[in-house]
């Protein structure tokens, strides 16, 4: 049976785990209560990368988070790797699993990026249609994450926000809430971030992202915000956290970091600053 | 409308305007936000080649390698999104690819870094107590055979392929030239190579194919001494059971 609930993980700052902090994080996890981990890693048949996680997953939460399975793409889902993120998460049962709002496969090829599509009845269908399938094969609700874009689609007939409390209304998934893709979409499309959060099916928020961007500019000299994973969180995304948690209450909060990764304690500075956030808001 | 098969093709060619229907937000062309996606996909994916072929990296140098990554990933996007695993191509890329004709070894190269990957990756057995071997009669021993560790890999060569892996990794001068078989074990979770000789590697190849061992160590030639193959499987742990089959009477 289906869990209804959409907040599965504790309301906590989470860290996204990388093998190298795994003796500091068991030694001294600081404020962190629970763990994500990418689905795609853990798809060896043993090893220590499936050692390290049973290790985590008896002390933390875990989330599992896929970046491969295409949700958003043309084609059918890859069965093999439907099956494989069965796999994982019937072993490590897993307090949330989560997927994008992207595609990354066409045809037989893996392009290992989350690639945008434009917002439609058409694509709503399919995308409604591939989570339907997810969340009968894995036997559980997942999250779906808003993603960061860098260009628009002229044929998109629905604003974002529209798209995502329609999904979430059709198929009963939850949704996760990256405000750092939510700055790098607005900054780059040039919308409000905060009318962004205002719109956003907050009711369904199962999970915050938070990480860090990189700065450039477009061939007009118009500001291009990229999201790289690869440094701290920006000033103006913890305001927009601040906004977005005064409208949600605790949520669980999750650091990303998965280039150029620090030593641990720059990552536990960045959990600390989240706790403040959280102890900010109003139970 | 914009169709993600038009999207991948210009993904890849950077010759390529990007598809229509793909606008900044007042609705016109794009051309740096595009780049946006076509950077991340081959950045990614050189960074997972890197991240899989270490020592070839090293032989070739980091243009070199950069170079030859933005060839093989126009021409074997990974077809899988198990990144762990991306370049199981490159042997048969490296055989053909005309700029790296001078490094006759660097196809087996690829073949053993991709081994080691996936043997670190194997699924977990627990090997044999050398015990149970040493307690088998002797009579017995032509008619064994044994089952080896999922982890297990043999990479043949006609190239000292161990020792030029061995001397990138150690940073020392390759070896003379000469024939060899890697054998990657797992005792633990670090995968382990050794060099073989091609009998010891035949035999064994034989031995993993279910062989028994009277049969298998014919393949090592006349006066073939199975000992010392024995004693470096044992200490690594990579074989997991052994049967005895009755003879028959």
């Amino acid at each position: 049976m289906r869990d209804t609930g959409h907040i599965q993980l504790p309301p906590s700052p989470g860290v996204g785990y990388k093998p190298q902090h795994f003796t500091a994080i068991m030694g001294d996890p600081g404020p962190v209560g629970w763990l994500e981990v990418h689905a795609e890693n853990y798809m060896g048949g043993g090893g220590r990368p499936l050692a390290q996680l049973r290790h985590l997953s008896e002390r933390f939460p875990c989330s599992v988070h896929g970046v491969g399975l295409s949700i958003g793409g043309e084609g059918a889902l890859d069965a093999d790797h439907l099956a494989r993120l069965k796999t994982l998460c019937d072993w490590l049962q897993p307090a949330s699993f989560s997927e994008h709002l992207a595609w990354s496969s066409h045809d037989s090829a893996f392009l290992n990026d989350l690639l945008p599509l434009p917002y439609t009845t058409a694509t709503l269908d399919r995308v409604c249609a591939h989570i339907d399938q997810v969340q009968d094969v894995l036997g559980r609700q997942m999250l779906l994450e808003n993603p960061s874009s860098y260009l628009a689609f002229s044929e998109s007939e629905m604003d974002e926000t529209d798209f995502l409390a329609a999904v979430a209304g059709r198929t009963g998934c939850g949704l996760l809430l990256d405000v750092n893709n939510v700055f790098v979409s607005a900054t780059n499309l040039g919308y409000s971030p905060q009318g962004y959060i205002d719109a956003f099916p907050l009711d369904a928020v199962g999970e915050i992202h938070l990480g860090g961007h990189d700065e450039d500019e477009d061939e007009t000299g118009a500001p291009l915000l990229i999201d790289s994973h690869g440094r701290a969180v920006v000033d103006p995304v913890w305001a927009l956290l601040d906004h977005t948690l005064a409208r949600t209450g605790p949520r669980p909060l999750l650091i990303e970091w998965d280039t150029d990764v620090p030593d641990w304690s720059v990552l536990a500075a960045e959990a600390h600053r989240a706790a403040e956030a959280l102890h900010r808001v109003p139970a | 409308m914009t169709s993600q098969a038009e999207f991948r093709v210009a993904l890849l060619d950077p010759h390529q305007t990007p598809p229509q229907g793909v606008v900044t937000p007042d609705g016109r062309p794009v051309f740096k936000r595009f780049d946006v996606y076509r950077n991340n996909v081959a950045v990614s994916l050189t960074e997972a080649l890197e991240t899989a072929f270490p020592v070839l990296r090293r032989i070739v140098g980091d243009a070199f390698f950069r170079a030859m990554a933005g060839v093989y990933l126009r021409q074997h996007p990974p077809r899988s999104p198990l990144m762990m695993f991306y370049g199981e191509d490159m042997p048969g890329f490296l055989q053909n690819f005309a700029p790296a004709r001078s490094l006759p070894y660097l196809p087996d190269m690829a073949r053993l870094e991709l081994a080691i990957r996936q043997t670190y990756h194997a699924a977990d057995a627990a090997p044999v107590d050398p015990a149970t071997l040493a307690a088998q009669p002797e009579d017995a021993l032509p008619r064994l055979r044994m089952g080896f560790a999922p982890a297990l890999r043999l990479v043949a060569s006609d190239h000292p392929v161990h020792g030029i892996w061995a001397a990138n990794m150690a940073g020392g001068d390759n070896p003379a030239h000469r024939a060899e078989t890697a054998l990657v074990t797992r005792p633990e979770f670090d995968p382990l190579v050794d060099a073989l000789t091609p009998d010891q590697g035949r035999v064994l190849s034989a031995l993993g194919e279910g062989a028994r061992l009277g049969d298998a160590v014919r393949l090592g030639g006349a006066g073939f001494d199975f000992g010392p193959l024995l004693t470096l499987l044992l200490q690594r742990g990579a074989i997991i059971s052994l049967t005895i089959e009755e003879p028959v009477s």
